[in-house]
């Protein structure tokens, strides 16, 4: 009879633990869920192709997210460009190539402190560092810049974790036939930690797509009624880099721009283009997800 | 004992009338993790075309010899070799600072313990340490990788699946693919560090042979922990305990009259 209490009392422990984990996980996903359905619900009606097309105006009822879509966007581009060979090539080196000692210990260390710093700390940097010293002015490539030093370190990491999680066996079978270490690299580490690097990539470019201050920090516009010169063009070369060195405005920026209007119907713009933002990132982590399921089909270890 | 072991010794006098020709020598090989002497003073010859076995309780150094004849230590920090490993015919010291690691393992072919393929296709991961050594022409690899599937006894197997994952293969294909990989670079040398552990009686039957097919062109060096293999397998036997080496000789010899009161001891299951 003792034992089937002790039992009856062990289980109600297990059963009160079961109930408090539920209700922690559950204030998280849906504070969440409630925001974004608020958000669905107010915006809902100010999303059509409309609003996507047209650029910010007085009237609440005719501004669009057209500049701040293309901004981000572009922002993005320059973003990845320098943030995915710098912090790949960085992670490499100091999984495959840095013997352990105190210098890479240090620079781990750093690397670990540099993905906590405030973004606002980079805004401050990039301002003094990119927008005066490197005379790049208040454009998308100071502000692609600023966002991919912010999200080096989330690479750097993500790239780490994903060439560790390869056998050591992999890479002495490879190293027995003869092979240098940029030809294991080349043709083991890379591709096999490819999955990985993509997702930490991706997670970091979903934090820096709704990054505010280092970008108000370094100057973005809050208003701006045109688009970047194009990319392409129909005449000779062709391709313009212009577009690297003009002025813009993010995402974030034009909703924060939205809700600091006294006007309720700004207040609905603002909803929908946080709807389009959150809307944005998990896309992006969907594709991420998507991506990593794909490219581990083959590998297993 | 019975029947098998007859037949391999009356092989072994008929091979010991062509003259035995050192593939390797190994001249007072120390060798130290850090600070842990791992071997101790070792010498020892590896006989050309012969299969020599290296034996003795876990712990007792015999991988970590194995590893030093392709540098393998090299990978890792702090590892240091003294003494020499002579290879032959044109003497070079496979220890000495100004021989290039990559040199020695282009030389010297390994095949590891647990099967590791690489998550490719059959077909390249044959063709790997080709591809590694710069070889662009499609021709000469098809036939190389041709060839090695042959020499490891998988060509039957896989001719049809060249371009499916490795890992679809089983567990002893895997091994034997592994073998066609070292094989694929014509290596002078092949190390086999305990292959059948991690493999099914049949399967390591299947490689048993092999090695005994492969032996008439290439030298093979293999660690192992079950005494019946080195019998089985093996023409030289090398019993080591504590990183050192106890004893080296003709397999039958040390089998059945070792001149060591421990070798005696270990084989006969009295220790170990």
């Amino acid at each position: 009879m003792d034992m089937k209490r002790g039992i009856r009392t062990r289980k109600r422990h297990e059963a009160i633990f079961a109930v408090v984990g539920l209700i922690a996980l559950m204030i998280g996903v849906l504070t969440f869920c409630a925001l974004f359905v608020d958000m669905a619900i107010k915006g809902m009606g100010r999303l059509d192709w409309d609003f996507f097309t047209s650029f910010p105006s007085r009237r609440a009822g005719s501004a669009g997210i057209l500049s701040a879509w293309v901004g981000s966007t572009l922002v993005m581009v320059v973003t990845a460009f320098f943030a995915v060979p710098l912090g790949v090539a960085a992670g490499i080196y100091l999984e495959e190539y840095g013997r352990k000692n105190w210098v890479t210990d240090l620079i781990e260390i750093n690397i670990t402190n540099l993905a906590g710093v405030p973004s606002i700390v980079y805004g401050l940097l990039a301002l003094g560092l990119f927008v005066y010293q490197f005379g790049l002015g208040q454009s998308i490539l100071a502000a692609g810049l600023t966002l991919a030093l912010l999200i080096l370190p989330v690479v750097i990491v993500a790239t780490r974790e994903a060439i560790r999680s390869i056998p050591q066996a992999i890479r002495e079978g490879s190293y027995a036939l003869g092979a240098t270490r940029w030809q294991t690299v080349r043709y083991h580490i890379l591709p096999y930690s490819s999955a990985g690097i993509l997702t930490g990539v991706i997670i970091g470019m979903a934090r820096a797509i709704g990054e505010t201050a280092p970008i108000i920090t370094i100057g973005a516009l809050t208003f701006i009624a045109f688009l970047p010169p194009p990319p392409v063009m129909a005449e000779p070369p062709f391709v313009s880099f212009e577009w690297l060195f003009s002025p813009f405005t993010v995402m974030p920026i034009q909703m924060f721009n939205w809700t600091s209007r006294p006007e309720a119907a700004f207040q609905v713009n603002a909803a929908a283009a946080g709807f389009v933002l959150v809307f944005m990132t998990l896309a992006m982590n969907g594709l991420a997800i998507w991506l990593r399921y794909r490219l581990r089909r083959n590998i297993k270890w | 004992m019975s029947a098998p072991d007859t037949a391999l010794s009356t092989e072994l006098m008929e091979e010991q009338k062509t003259a035995l020709v050192a593939k390797a020598e190994v001249d007072r090989l120390d060798f130290h993790y850090g600070d842990f002497r791992a071997l101790k003073a070792i010498s020892m010859p590896v006989y050309e075309r012969q299969v020599t076995a290296l034996i003795g309780p876990s712990g007792c150094g015999k991988s970590t010899f194995l590893r030093c004849f392709n540098r393998m230590h090299d990978l890792y920090p702090g590892n240091r070799y003294d003494g020499q490993i002579v290879l032959h015919p044109d003497n070079t010291n496979l220890l000495a600072r100004e021989v290039d690691p990559i040199e020695v393992r282009m030389r010297i072919g390994m095949v590891f313990q647990k099967p590791n393929p690489f998550p490719k296709t059959i077909f390249e991961n044959v063709a790997y340490g080709l591809r590694v050594r710069g070889e662009r022409s499609r021709r000469t690899i098809e036939d190389k990788v041709e060839q090695a599937l042959h020499d490891a006894a998988l060509w039957d197997e896989a001719k049809d699946r060249l371009q499916q994952p490795a890992y679809n293969l089983s567990g002893g294909q895997q091994q034997r693919l592994c073998i066609a990989r070292a094989l694929a670079t014509d290596p002078e040398l092949l190390l086999f560090d305990e292959p059948t552990s991690a493999l099914d009686p049949i399967a390591t039957a299947s490689i048993e042979e092999l090695m005994h097919d492969l032996k008439k062109r290439v030298t093979i060096l293999i660690v192992t922990h079950n005494m019946q293999q080195a019998a089985r397998v093996s023409d030289f036997t090398a019993y080591m305990y504590l990183g050192e080496l106890i004893e080296f000789g003709v397999t039958d010899d040390v089998f059945i009259k070792p001149k060591q009161k421990q070798t005696e001891d270990y084989i006969t299951g009295r220790f170990g």
